[in-house]
């Protein structure tokens, strides 16, 4: 009951900024998208035991959705057809924030770091082009909205790497659970 | 084993859904999908009135093939920047023989009066032939817009962002080909082989 709560003021709030995604590619990228994502992970249907063969395949579909709601064109065809928009409320939570969470704990620490460092590599790599690029990538946005957009990403990854360091760094010696820690799944044939 | 063949498969899906999704890796962007799709599938111009700076009405979609692209006179950066590329465009073409009508098309016909049309011209060198600017009437301008994929948002400074590029109308009447303003060599390959 709990989650169904959390997972739907989760998408109250997504549909709630929808008043500011047309006007500001941050508030869409940084605050919209990932409350959809966040409603996905915090399903109920989250806790179900996935099957172990089908977990390697749902992350990588998750990971496909995840990119392809990285592509500026994306984000233009969210806000320009009706069909991008409701794609767009409908795939993110679904089919990425709800199979990230099936498969999270399923995971190997050494995937689930790689996960985190590739995630952080391309908000940098994102924050990068969205700075430099010469023109413009959304046809929605403004110019100076973009450089905006950019330095956003740049700094969700500096607190993300924060997020993420504190753990290994407040987390007991290492040796005791040395063996355990460095399988890369605990899927096993 | 199962597992390995459902990861093969979602693999499979994934690198398909990608490709689709960015028309096989060649556009990331809402521009680059207009110039993938146009040129794949042209779409008819609606055959609807424009009034070039001289005062005379011509239907663009009937006096193809044509180049065109969307200004608005009072634009301080791209447009002007943008009018010099589409000069260069014209000295290139007609220095090549090719006889091709150009249309500067504002979408602000509310504030882009014959006058003002005819100074952006005058800036530009743009005589009137075989390069005019025109503007629509206001009950066009959406449909139009919505045809070439132009998005035009404002700015903060009471002015307009828009997308830029030359638009290639053929001689059926349809927009076939988008390109940057500076891809001189392929607008006029695309130019040759429209007429002949």
């Amino acid at each position: 009951m709990m989650r169904w709560g959390l997972s739907g003021a989760a998408f109250a709030l997504a549909c709630g900024a929808q008043f500011w995604v047309a006007a500001d590619p941050v508030i869409h990228m940084l605050v919209q998208i990932p409350l959809l994502a966040i409603c996905g992970w915090l399903l109920p249907l989250a806790r179900w035991e996935l099957p172990k063969e089908v977990v390697r395949a749902v992350l990588i579909l998750a990971l496909v959705v995840g990119a392809i709601w990285m592509l500026p064109r994306s984000l233009d065809a969210a806000l320009i057809t009706w069909q991008g928009h409701i794609a767009k409320f409908a795939t993110i939570p679904l089919l990425f924030g709800l199979p990230l969470a099936l498969v999270w704990r399923h995971l190997g620490s050494l995937l689930k770091g790689f996960l985190k460092c590739q995630s952080v590599s391309m908000l940098l790599f994102l924050g990068f082009l969205y700075t430099h690029a010469p023109v413009r990538l959304c046809n929605s946005y403004l110019v100076d909205d973009q450089v905006r957009l950019g330095h956003g990403f740049a700094l969700v990854a500096f607190a993300l790497v924060i997020l993420w360091l504190i753990p290994v760094f407040a987390s007991p010696s290492h040796r005791e659970t040395k063996g355990k820690f460095h399988e890369f799944s605990h899927i096993r044939h | 084993m199962r597992s390995v063949l459902y990861t093969l498969g979602a693999a499979l899906l994934g690198c398909a859904s990608l490709w689709q999704a960015t028309d096989g890796l060649r556009a990331f962007t809402a521009e680059g999908a207009r110039r993938v799709s146009v040129a794949r599938d042209p779409r008819p111009v609606p055959a609807v009135p424009v009034q070039t700076m001289q005062g005379d009405w011509v239907t663009i979609a009937e006096n193809g093939p044509a180049l065109v692209e969307f200004i608005y006179t009072t634009c301080p950066t791209l447009c002007q920047i943008s009018g010099g590329d589409f000069a260069e465009l014209r000295d290139q073409l007609v220095g090549a023989g090719l006889d091709i009508p150009m249309y500067s098309l504002s979408f602000d016909p509310e504030n882009d009066d014959l006058e003002a049309l005819l100074n952006y011209a005058d800036l530009h060198s743009a005589t009137g032939d075989p390069w005019t600017a025109a503007r629509p009437r206001a009950e066009d301008l959406k449909v139009l817009l919505r045809t070439f994929d132009v998005t035009v948002i404002p700015d903060n400074w009471g002015g307009y962002e828009h997308n830029v590029a030359v638009l290639y109308v053929n001689a059926e009447g349809k927009f076939a080909g988008a390109f940057d303003t500076r891809a001189f060599d392929q607008i006029q390959s695309v130019v040759e082989s429209g007429a002949s």
